[in-house]
């Protein structure tokens, strides 16, 4: 449940910000949008120890943002894993906002909708497409071990989630127990896909 | 959906805003893979109705996780380090909670022949053994910079070996770069020698093949010390909290509960008190006791 949790509030906090980030990069014509389009596309891959270790850094008591106590906690970890599915929801939400047919912008623009208006139009056009880059950055929060271990800490009761589980079961050689979680981590990230393919089907 | 979302947000800022006291402690793995730390936190929690976080890692991550002041107390085994750490003024005063021993395990077989050795001896000729025929001899080392580690590498400074030529002489030699568990593990796939502390080696025994063949000694002695991170140098710790744990430890109920852990389920305890061995173990008495409480302040 609480592998849930937090990979539900990372892919949320993620999704409030890379949403509209997404929105505003479709929509603006800047110097440099395909260069950023592909750097973001790059991040999809995104290693989760790199972004474990930047995120450590930052928020460590010795770090820029210490004095916020985040290391180690839930808070933490959420941030963590939400700087970690940024790009892949913002590069999908790019994707989604761009086959929305330009008859929606055009007639929004000439209702004198502003940019933020026109944004949310169209991102409601497109909401199977953004929900479902949603659910992918919420899968890899839920399935990636490095962020969480890295910033949560593995603390038993508190920070440790399925994935962080599975590593320190297997270390201490009980590897049925593991499997068992394996098992469980899989049938959520079944459960995910075919909530995905529900939306994906209307 | 954008209500949803507000809805989420709103409850993760909840979560973060609620819970209590919390008190972080960095560990070596020993501790937490034997499950001692979980007795202890059930204890503790219960006690003083706040929640340790224990995050565990070797001695060396813990000691920088220390030095960064990301916990407010520690638990490890270098004495080396934990030195260093004290007059580098990260850490308060020392305190020695535990002790056992390490041991140098291996194949039952035997196949470099050490058993009765003392253990640097013995490490000289798993090197000899191994360089001539690594299919059959083969040592894994934690590699991570832990206590065992640290241990491993004054073994062969006794030994008259210069570390990093031991390290990389040849295939024979393993650096696992994980935890005590996952090493013994390896080792008995690889049917492999390795030092392991006793109570690690004890908790994992059901799934092992390999056998003690070198235990006891002075040079293998295995102290456990906790400190508190400096709050001069870290502010932001929770000195107070990391002082009564500290306390809880070298207590008498705290070191009856770390002499009688195990005993149940591994027939023998896995750990011994600090208490009453305080000479022994090269510890001040002073080291083994419960500290006024003002040692905060006066820091």
């Amino acid at each position: 449940m609480r592998s849930i949790f937090i990979s539900l509030s990372s892919a949320a906090l993620a999704g409030i910000i890379c949403i509209p980030v997404g929105g505003i990069i479709e929509f603006r014509e800047f110097w440099g949008k395909r260069a950023l389009i592909n750097l973001i596309q790059t991040f999809y891959s995104l290693p989760t120890v790199t972004v474990g270790l930047l995120v450590f850094l930052l928020i460590s008591r010795s770090g820029p943002l210490g004095f916020l106590n985040l290391l180690f906690s839930q808070s933490g970890m959420i941030l963590g894993q939400a700087i970690l599915v940024c790009p892949i929801m913002i590069g999908l939400t790019i994707t989604a906002l761009g086959s929305v047919g330009s008859q929606i912008r055009d007639t929004a623009k000439s209702l004198g909708a502003t940019e933020m208006q026109i944004i949310i139009t169209v991102i409601k056009e497109a909401r199977v497409a953004v929900i479902a880059a949603v659910l992918l950055g919420f899968g890899r929060a839920l399935s990636e071990v490095g962020v969480a271990m890295m910033i949560g800490g593995n603390i038993r009761g508190y920070t440790r989630v399925l994935t962080t589980s599975i590593a320190l079961e297997t270390s201490m050689g009980n590897l049925e127990l593991s499997m068992a979680l394996g098992i469980i981590l899989i049938s959520i990230s079944l459960g995910i896909n075919l909530l995905l393919n529900r939306f994906q089907g209307k | 959906m954008a209500l949803l979302l507000m809805t989420l947000s709103v409850l993760c800022g909840a979560v973060a805003a609620a819970g209590g006291e919390r008190l972080k402690l960095a560990t070596t793995t020993s501790l937490q893979d034997t499950g001692l730390l979980d007795v202890i936190k059930d204890k503790f929690d219960e006690m003083y109705n706040v929640s340790l976080d224990v995050v565990s890692g070797g001695t060396g991550i813990a000691i920088q996780y220390g030095e960064r002041g990301d916990v407010d107390v520690l638990i490890v085994h270098d004495k080396e380090r934990e030195l260093k750490f004290i007059k580098d003024e990260h850490g308060l005063e020392r305190r020695c909670i535990a002790y056992n021993y390490f041991l140098l395990v291996g194949p039952q077989d035997d196949p470099a022949g050490i058993k009765g050795m003392n253990a640097s001896a013995a490490l000289a000729v798993i090197m000899e053994k191994g360089k001539a025929d690594p299919a059959k001899v083969m040592f894994v080392s934690r590699g991570d910079n832990s206590g065992t580690h640290a241990r491993e590498k004054l073994l062969w400074k006794k030994a008259g070996y210069n570390y990093s030529a031991v390290n990389s002489s040849g295939p024979w030699y393993i650096e696992a770069g994980q935890g005590m568990g996952a090493t013994l593990n390896m080792a008995n796939e690889k049917q492999a020698y390795t030092l392991s502390d006793m109570s690690t080696f004890m908790a994992y025994q059901g799934n092992l093949t390999l056998v003690p063949l070198i235990e006891g000694g002075s040079d293998l002695l295995n102290v456990y010390v906790a400190m508190a991170v400096n709050p001069q140098k870290h502010p932001d710790v929770n000195c107070k909290l990391a002082n009564e744990f500290i306390n809880y430890l070298v207590s008498d109920e705290g070191q009856d509960l770390i002499a009688g852990y195990g005993t149940e389920k591994f027939g023998k305890p896995l750990f011994s008190a600090a208490r009453g061995s305080c000479e022994l173990i090269g510890c001040a008495a002073a080291e083994c006791a419960v500290a006024p409480s003002a040692s905060c302040a006066a820091a």
